[in-house]
């Protein structure tokens, strides 16, 4: 599939001589959405800044639909559509007006049909007349997506959409997302909210103090680092591990009930699972339940921007 | 040239000016009015005629000079402050539109709505005195120069106030006492001749002075003169807007 967004090499030093981006390279498929993940200060908004025009990039190209975002900028530009972190919109103005004004900034013809379908997607149109400043807080994140939204770009890049909002709200917000991919939009969020990009994304990049440290399909990632731990409850409590089961390096839980396994699917020769459960018998113990667990992205997040730093 | 953006952003300014149409027109409407009636009348009663104009007639050009140019100012400086301060000048920084584009929509704005407000109060001045414009199509030109070359200025503070005082301080501290000194309520020629010469060091003698030419066809420099300086006044404020977006002064990092 084309890269719809290429970036290479991307670099952003500020002023003061601190290197928000060094070298980003990374490719965004047409359709897919991509979750952009790493700790606050990671160089993801910057990133996206620089994607969008709001900061000068220091060095490095990327490309929009195959337009430069420097040197051709106006074609570049009309296919992004941007969401920022913070909530800012002019307070006194009218939701349909203000939305309005971004089409029109976006050199689009007016077009009040598209703007009824694009207010009413996002359960704006009863308040179309509202002042903005009367709007809650995730309403207010809706007007911001429609204003991103209503010169029907290409690329949606969408800075911490559900920081600071709801559950409710962000499993809402979450329904937007996948209805704008549905209708063929690429989307790239950023998010230190794991169970977000685990809940939406397509492929997961991680980012850390300016650089990408992977970019991977997100069932494949979690397949990869995926390690998963078998529990096995007990019927009767042990005081010790058996010293025939040595060898599966067992974790006891603290009350004695339990066992914890951990193995690797990838593993050379097998999980070890029947193995394990053959010497489980043999030692005389039975067993009261068993059940799997998977790493989160989480953990392999953690894990990795760890590794990082060391 | 991206037209339908500069309309987008000079609609939605003008719509902020509509929105509070009774305080932008009635503030500037009743202050010109306590001009006319302390200077005009009270103390302007008292005072011979100046080059063969009555005084209240004479001070008209300036107090228009003087509203229009604070008013175009205090508008193009809030117009692009604003964004900045609530964060919504990411829109303008993401969209396709370029510098020039940006200052059409703010600056036309700002200067349209300080035109309106001198037209309004040269209409209001006429309750009080009679006037005539003897080069109306002169007066006219004069003004939407004047208009468009403060407000460019406006802009300028704008980008550069990093908050609300110092978008007060340059109006404050610069423009009022270089009105003031302009001549808007005297002739230069009235000051001693060594003041005189000071006087021709401020640039708004010249726009007073021509703008009181288009009145009363005099003026105390000569009308080219007064031209050049208004052109160079825009020239220097273009120049310095380009920089501004060419460096990201202020609004890009």
């Amino acid at each position: 599939m084309a890269s719809i967004v290429e970036v290479e090499g991307l670099q952003k030093t500020y002023d003061g001589g601190f290197e928000a981006l060094r070298g980003v390279s990374l490719g965004i498929e047409e359709g897919e959405i991509l979750a952009l993940l790493g700790p606050n200060g990671a160089g993801k908004t910057t990133l996206i800044s620089a994607l969008c025009g709001i900061t000068t990039p220091t060095g490095g190209t990327a490309r929009v639909g195959g337009h430069d975002i420097v040197n051709d900028y106006r074609k570049a530009r009309a296919m992004i559509g941007l969401v920022p972190q913070e909530v800012a919109l002019e307070p006194f103005e009218k939701v349909i007006n203000t939305v309005r004004f971004s089409r029109g900034l976006f050199g689009k013809p007016r077009d009040d049909a598209l703007i009824e379908r694009l207010l009413r997607q996002l359960s704006l149109w009863d308040k179309r007349d509202s002042r903005t400043r009367e709007l809650s807080g995730g309403m207010k994140r809706r007007v911001l997506i429609a204003k991103a939204l209503v010169h029907e770009p290409k690329v949606l890049f969408l800075d911490e959409p559900t920081a600071g909002v709801d559950v409710e709200l962000r499993r809402d917000m979450w329904q937007v997302v996948e209805g704008l991919k549905a209708q063929g939009v690429t989307i790239i969020l950023t998010t230190h909210y794991i169970e977000e990009a685990e809940a939406i994304a397509d492929r997961v990049a991680v980012i850390n103090r300016g650089e990408i440290l992977l970019v991977e399909d997100k069932t494949d990632l979690m397949r990869r680092m995926g390690r998963k731990t078998l529990r096995i409850d007990l019927s009767a409590p042990i005081s010790a591990v058996p010293e025939g089961l040595a060898r599966y390096d067992l974790e006891l839980s603290p009350e004695g009930d339990a066992l914890s396994y951990h193995y690797d699917t990838r593993g050379q020769d097998g999980t070890g699972i029947t193995r394990l459960l053959q010497a489980l018998a043999a030692e005389g113990l039975t067993l009261r339940d068993v059940h799997t667990t998977q790493s989160s992205l989480e953990e392999i997040f953690v894990g990795l921007v760890k590794e990082d730093v060391a | 040239m991206n037209l339908r953006a500069i309309r987008a952003i000079y609609v939605y300014e003008m719509k902020r000016f509509m929105r509070t149409l009774m305080e932008s027109l009635l503030s500037p409407v009743i202050s010109t009015t306590l001009y006319f009636v302390v200077f005009g009348s009270a103390i302007g009663s008292r005072i011979d005629q100046i080059e063969g104009v009555s005084y209240g007639a004479f001070i008209v050009p300036g107090l228009i000079m003087l509203t229009v140019m604070t008013q175009a100012i205090s508008n193009a400086s809030f117009g692009i402050y604003f964004p900045k301060f609530i964060g919504t000048i990411y829109e303008l920084l993401s969209a396709p539109v370029n510098f020039l584009e940006i200052v059409l929509g703010y600056v036309g704005a700002a200067a349209t709505k300080s035109l309106l407000i001198g037209l309004v109060i040269l209409i209001t001045s006429r309750f009080f005195v009679d006037i005539d414009v003897q080069h109306p199509a002169a007066m006219l030109g004069f003004l939407v120069l004047t208009c468009l070359s403060f407000s460019l200025f406006g802009f300028i503070i704008g980008i550069w106030a990093e908050n609300f005082q110092q978008l007060q301080i340059i109006p404050l501290l610069v423009i009022t006492p270089l009105v003031f000194l302009g001549g808007s309520f005297y002739s230069i020629s009235m000051l001693p001749e060594g003041w005189q010469t000071v006087s021709y060091f401020n640039p708004v003698v010249y726009l007073i002075s021509g703008f009181r030419w288009s009145f009363f066809g005099q003026a105390d420099v000569s009308v080219g003169l007064s031209l050049l300086a208004i052109a160079a006044f825009t020239g220097i404020c273009l120049l310095i807007v380009w920089l501004i977006f060419k460096t990201g002064y202020r609004i890009k990092s």
